[in-house]
């Protein structure tokens, strides 16, 4: 053991014969870690290849389903619309908590942090009161002089309300790699002749990219796994996978289809979250050099 | 970066939508929680406090609550300790094997809540957790812990490990040493992760959902199944009192930590 002991380490840290300590001290978490994630993820894969008897079967019956295909696919549309409202309200917003003197930053920062904090569900049934057919969007039109709209159970409505719930996991990384951004940079690009637009687009939006690529792999996967917001805004013509999900198990007792497709949901997790990490750190690291 | 005027207002007019956007639909509940009417159809008719006062009397939504404060106070404590050894494991491990087990013990961050809940609820129904206060603690903790792990290691990336040497040099034991030195450095990176994990707990949903029976709900899955069934203004109620009691802590804790960064100057 010790003699792959890298050199650099300093010499109090890793006493010889105690390298085993700092792993003893991480062994409570794994063994919670094993026990309540890790076995029962295993038991869904499982049983999504052996119920009602072993084989792919609830895998082709999942992509064989046009049904499901579409769900599967609206899933994705309806996260990427998301994330769509989140980047272009985050950009603006975070921008300007860099750009303003601490007191109206504070306010600012209260503004996202307080919704972050308050309850999901609280947060959900205020959108199910806004948007409701008798809800109060529906009712300032119809005083207005204008007829309903229908937003609750709509595809809009749960666009809306999952945007509001994810847009301060995009703010908080956009501001916080703009808050790092050196501004000389973009005073150099002026003092060359560059118009502010040019400058702007050139060398400010570049350098933030990073932050926008954290926060919308963040928002993405986050709005992948969404269920009480469509569960609550949504209707069956926006059905999201996770309530299929659920309705496999809770109402149907088809545990093989339903885990199988978590297990659909949870590869393409975990497939996103590999792909965007490589490009990520390359970015972090860019940004680092200059 | 300057701005023609024009650009500068727009900005603003934007910025001050998005927070409107952000705050405003949550303060909605607050009209509503005072409805004279049972139901939540806008705008509220009539003034009364009955809403409250069922929250308060009825055995459903006050069990609840206290269910929910139970539950959330066992996992702040006991993500709390286990996040906490955690960190300090990995923080004093190698690099490779760290980054390696920290990975894996954010897993739960991102894993999606459904698939989650499916599984906890099939082995549940195999150890017969279902609808048990160690059943929700102990699927709380884990969902709780990275935020403790996060919260901690980020105080211990800043914390100067010569310290530890100096207190050991000057004849210290490594108890001695933790409690009077690290401890109180790392103090309020552990804190922070208490409220998290508290905080994690007490809104936690889709795991609860699934593992719920009518013996042991919490909070949310009360509101859950009230705002599915009828339209009773108690969540309304149940929403402002949670809304006042997350701004007063937060408030509260930013005046602290305003306080303490001026004191240090």
């Amino acid at each position: 053991m010790s003699a792959l002991e890298p050199t650099t380490q300093p010499a109090a840290a890793v006493r010889p014969g105690r390298a085993w300590r700092p792993f003893a001290l991480t062994l409570p978490a794994l063994v919670l870690l094993a026990a309540v994630i890790g076995y029962p993820l295993i038991t869904i894969v499982l049983r999504s290849l052996s119920e009602p008897e072993w084989g792919a079967q609830n895998y082709v019956w999942f992509f064989g389903a046009p049904v499901n295909l579409a769900v599967l696919q609206r899933t994705f549309t309806i996260s990427a619309w998301v994330t769509l409202v989140c980047v272009v309200c985050a950009y603006p917003y975070a921008y300007l908590m860099t750009a303003v003197g601490p007191r109206i930053r504070l306010v600012l920062v209260l503004c996202v942090l307080i919704p972050f904090w308050v309850s999901g569900v609280v947060r959900t049934l205020s959108w199910v009161i806004l948007l409701q057919d008798s809800g109060v969007i529906n009712s300032l039109l119809r005083s207005a002089g204008f007829t309903g709209i229908r937003l609750i159970r709509t595809q809009t409505g749960v666009v809306i309300g999952m945007a509001q719930v994810l847009l301060p996991f995009m703010i908080l990384p956009l501001y916080s790699v703009m808050k790092g951004i050196d501004l000389k940079l973009v005073q150099a690009a002026r003092s060359l002749g560059a118009r502010p637009s040019r400058a702007f687009f050139t060398v400010y939006l570049p350098l933030s990219l990073p932050g926008v690529y954290a926060g919308a792999i963040i928002v993405f996967i986050l709005a992948l796994g969404f269920y009480i917001t469509p569960a609550l805004l949504g209707g069956p013509r926006s059905t999201m996978l996770s309530t299929l999900v659920q309705t496999q198990v809770l109402s149907l007792l088809q545990w093989g289809r339903g885990g199988a497709m978590g297990v659909v949901l949870l590869v393409t997790t975990f497939l996103l979250l590999a792909l965007a990490a490589p490009v990520m750190r390359s970015r972090h690291r860019e940004a680092g050099r200059r | 970066m300057e701005m023609k005027p024009l650009t500068r207002l727009v900005l603003g007019l934007v910025c001050l939508l998005v927070a409107i956007w952000l705050v405003a639909p949550t303060l909605v509940v607050v009209p509503m929680s005072f409805n004279g009417n049972k139901s939540l159809a806008f705008p509220p008719q009539g003034f009364s406090w009955q809403w409250y006062q069922n929250f308060a009397t009825n055995p459903e939504w006050s069990t609840s609550f206290l269910n929910s404060l139970k539950v959330a106070s066992i996992v702040a404590v006991l993500a709390t300790v286990l996040g906490t050894l955690a960190a300090f494991g990995l923080d004093r491990m190698k690099a490779r094997p760290a980054s390696l087990l920290r990975m894996l013990m954010l897993t739960p961050m991102v894993v999606p809540g459904v698939v989650l809940a499916i599984g906890i609820y099939a082995v549940y129904l195999d150890a017969q957790l279902v609808g048990t206060l160690s059943g929700f603690v102990l699927a709380h903790t884990i969902l709780a812990l990275p935020f403790v792990l996060i919260a901690v290691s980020a105080n211990l990336e800043v914390f100067d490990r010569r310290l530890e040497t100096a207190a050991a040099s000057l004849g210290a034991g490594a108890l001695t040493t933790f409690r009077t030195v690290t401890l109180p450095l790392i103090l309020p990176g552990i804190l922070s992760g208490l409220l998290f994990a508290f905080a994690t707990s007490f809104d936690e949903i889709i795991v609860s959902l699934f593992i719920t029976n009518p013996y042991l709900k919490t909070l949310p899955v009360q509101i859950f199944s009230s705002i599915t069934r009828d339209a009773d203004p108690t969540v309304a109620a149940v929403g402002t009192i949670l809304l006042c009691a997350t701004t007063i802590l937060i408030g509260a804790g930013m005046l602290l930590l305003g306080r303490e960064r001026k004191g240090r100057l």
